[in-house]
């Protein structure tokens, strides 16, 4: 399939069912030319055309792959091997504590990605012409959003394979993994809707990628991903346990190794919708005033 | 007689930087309309606010009878824009380019197929259609924007400066294009800072400068107040130039205008101007190294409407369009 047959096919999984044609459209346009008139959640129909178009830039220029491929892979190597002994006694042990939270670090870190991304788009004429066209204005937002969770899969997926590579075992069915790993791309286009709204509030990809860091490392680090939070002093505990990427741990852990999933799964859904409830309206409000 | 677009009392400031201070302007269907104006005057910023990329502070603007801000949608299904920067992604090929833009203004998918081909292939463009766009030259970019603003076969476009930064043999090919498609009713509203561009192509014209229309009217109009031909004399030492100038003043009945280079100009209202003015420096022995006639140019346009050569106005305008919108 080339890219072109790709590219249009696309849509088809929307499910867009082309609606009543509209008459009082352009007289020069013959109906079967563009159907204006066709219903549907155009915004999810017009992102997931955006978010084609991300998908195959990342299949054009692999390269752009390594800030969720290697990097994390280096973040496992690292902890397992160089702190794992002295945080769980053995490396064995250590993996199957980490893993399930590596994992979660991983796109939670490169969810700070899809902003400096969209920092960079706002720069080039292209997103001038998607406003300047008959599609919802938060379409080139939410095509972004979905072109990354490919991406974020892709991490999670290699994450997980070097896990067991090096050892690490799944005590729970593969319905479980799938939900851990549903689970982790929630978290992700949650968290991907905070960078969105930062990139349209500062704008410059540099700056972007520095609040990111700073916003993002003492929430993976702040957490229970790498140590558990009983060997931390009290009110650092208080933040561990507050901190939604330690509910995501908690639940991906459960879902993985085993334990308990409902609460911490919940906890994590909810801090989801909380996400995403204030975030994406500040987002979407600001890209339609950025002139 | 069928206003498309219309424009009246726009404002809209940056900051401290008034872009646009009071523009008026009115394009019938079918014709081009060539907005021209020095970097910074305004040109960028009507054409965002007609293609409701910004809003404007005061005024009002419709095309089609719809108004940009407060039925931006309505204005949206109808047009197209190229911009001064080629507004295609450079990942993806020339095709695919196309094709995304269909789909996004809801083509079925064969259509999507058929419209980026057709226009691919008028744009000459076949060759490099499966290439990435990364791998295109400055041309061919320019071509490819342009052919993505067409895809929904707008009625009105907005061409902003689209032959910057274009060899001769592009431009000419990007002005025929821009030419058939107004010969197919499609009204076009291209801003440029080449008066012989504007002269080529535009029905009407409107001059602006620090976001005010200082001139409107048909090229010949524009021309005819502007004052037909100049004469350009350019002394071989520059010890000659106010040798040079007084038989000018002497021959012209006015001061010529001096710029950096020692070039002296001076309307050339009378026919055998030239002829003569090329006697008196002989008699006069001065070594003269140009001496010619030229038609007026943007600069003479604008030293005649304004005072002040386009250079001056550019600095005096503060953060240009392309400064402001980055």
């Amino acid at each position: 399939m080339t890219t072109a047959d790709a590219l249009v096919s696309a849509e088809a999984a929307a499910g867009t069912t082309a609606v009543a044609h509209r008459t009082d459209v352009r007289p020069p346009l013959p109906p079967s030319d563009i159907e204006r008139g066709r219903r549907g959640p155009s915004t999810i129909r017009h992102g997931l055309t955006l978010a084609w178009r991300g998908v195959i830039k990342t299949i054009h220029s692999p390269e752009a792959l390594i800030d969720v491929t290697l990097q994390p892979v280096i973040f496992l190597l690292l902890f397992v091997y160089v702190f794992g002994g002295a945080i769980a006694g053995n490396t064995t042990e250590y993996l199957q504590f980490a893993l399930p939270g590596v994992l979660v670090q991983t796109v939670v870190l490169a969810s700070a990605g899809t902003g400096v991304g969209l920092a960079e788009d706002l720069h080039t004429g292209i997103f001038d012409r998607f406003r300047s066209l008959p599609i919802s204005r938060s379409a080139p937002l939410v095509g972004a959003i979905m072109a990354d969770l490919v991406r974020y899969l892709t991490s999670g997926v290699i994450m997980l394979v070097l896990g067991v590579i090096l050892g690490f075992r799944m005590h729970t069915g593969p319905l479980a993994v799938l939900a851990a790993m549903g689970l982790v791309m929630v978290f992700a286009f949650a968290l991907c809707w905070v960078f969105t709204a930062l990139a349209m509030l500062v704008r410059q990809p540099r700056s972007v990628q520095g609040i990111g860091a700073m916003i993002m490392l003492p929430l993976t680090f702040g957490s229970n991903v790498f140590v558990p939070s009983s060997s931390m002093p009290g009110w650092l505990q208080a933040f561990v346990d507050v901190n939604p990427v330690s509910k995501v741990a908690d639940a991906v852990r459960g879902l993985l190794t085993g334990g308990p999933v409902a609460g911490p799964a919940t906890t994590s859904l909810i801090a989801a919708a909380v996400i995403v409830a204030v975030f994406a309206p500040i987002a979407v409000t600001l890209y339609r005033k950025r002139a | 007689m069928d206003t498309v677009i219309h424009v009246e009392g726009l404002e809209k400031s940056f900051g401290a930087t008034k872009a646009l201070a009071g523009v008026d302007l009115t394009a019938r269907r079918g014709t081009v309309l060539g907005l021209l104006g020095p970097n910074g005057s305004g040109k960028t910023t009507t054409v965002r606010v007609l293609a409701t990329l910004l809003r404007p502070d005061a005024g009002r603007a419709t095309v089609l009878g719809h108004d940009v801000v407060a039925a931006p949608a309505a204005v949206r299904a109808r047009i197209g824009l190229t911009g001064q920067y080629a507004a295609v992604d450079e990942a993806l090929s020339g095709t695919d380019n196309l094709i995304l833009i269909a789909r996004l203004l809801d083509m079925p998918r064969r259509a999507a197929r058929t419209r980026a081909a057709e226009l691919i292939e008028r744009f000459g463009l076949t060759d490099a259609a499966t290439r990435r766009v990364r791998t295109y030259s400055g041309g061919m970019r320019r071509r490819l924007d342009l052919a993505a603003s067409l895809i929904g076969r707008p009625d009105v476009l907005f061409l902003d400066e689209p032959t910057t930064g274009l060899d001769p043999r592009h431009r000419n090919e990007v002005l025929d294009q821009v030419r058939a498609l107004a010969a197919d009713g499609v009204t076009v509203l291209l801003t440029t800072q080449y008066l012989e561009e504007a002269d080529q192509l535009a029905d009407d014209l409107v001059v602006i400068d620090t976001g005010r229309v200082i001139a409107s009217g048909t090229p010949a109009s524009l021309k005819a107040e502007v004052g037909g031909q100049r004469l350009h004399v350019r002394p071989l030492h520059r010890t000659d130039i106010p040798a040079a100038s007084a038989i000018l003043a002497g021959l012209a009945g006015e001061t010529p205008v001096v710029d950096a280079s020692g070039e002296l100009t001076v309307a050339a209202r009378e026919p055998g101007l030239l002829h003569v003015a090329g006697g008196r420096f002989d008699e006069a022995s001065l070594a003269i190294a140009e001496l010619g006639l030229r038609l007026p140019s943007l600069d003479d346009v604008f030293m005649t409407l304004t005072g002040r050569s386009t250079e001056d106005a550019e600095k005096q305008a503060g953060p240009t369009d392309q400064e402001v919108a980055a």
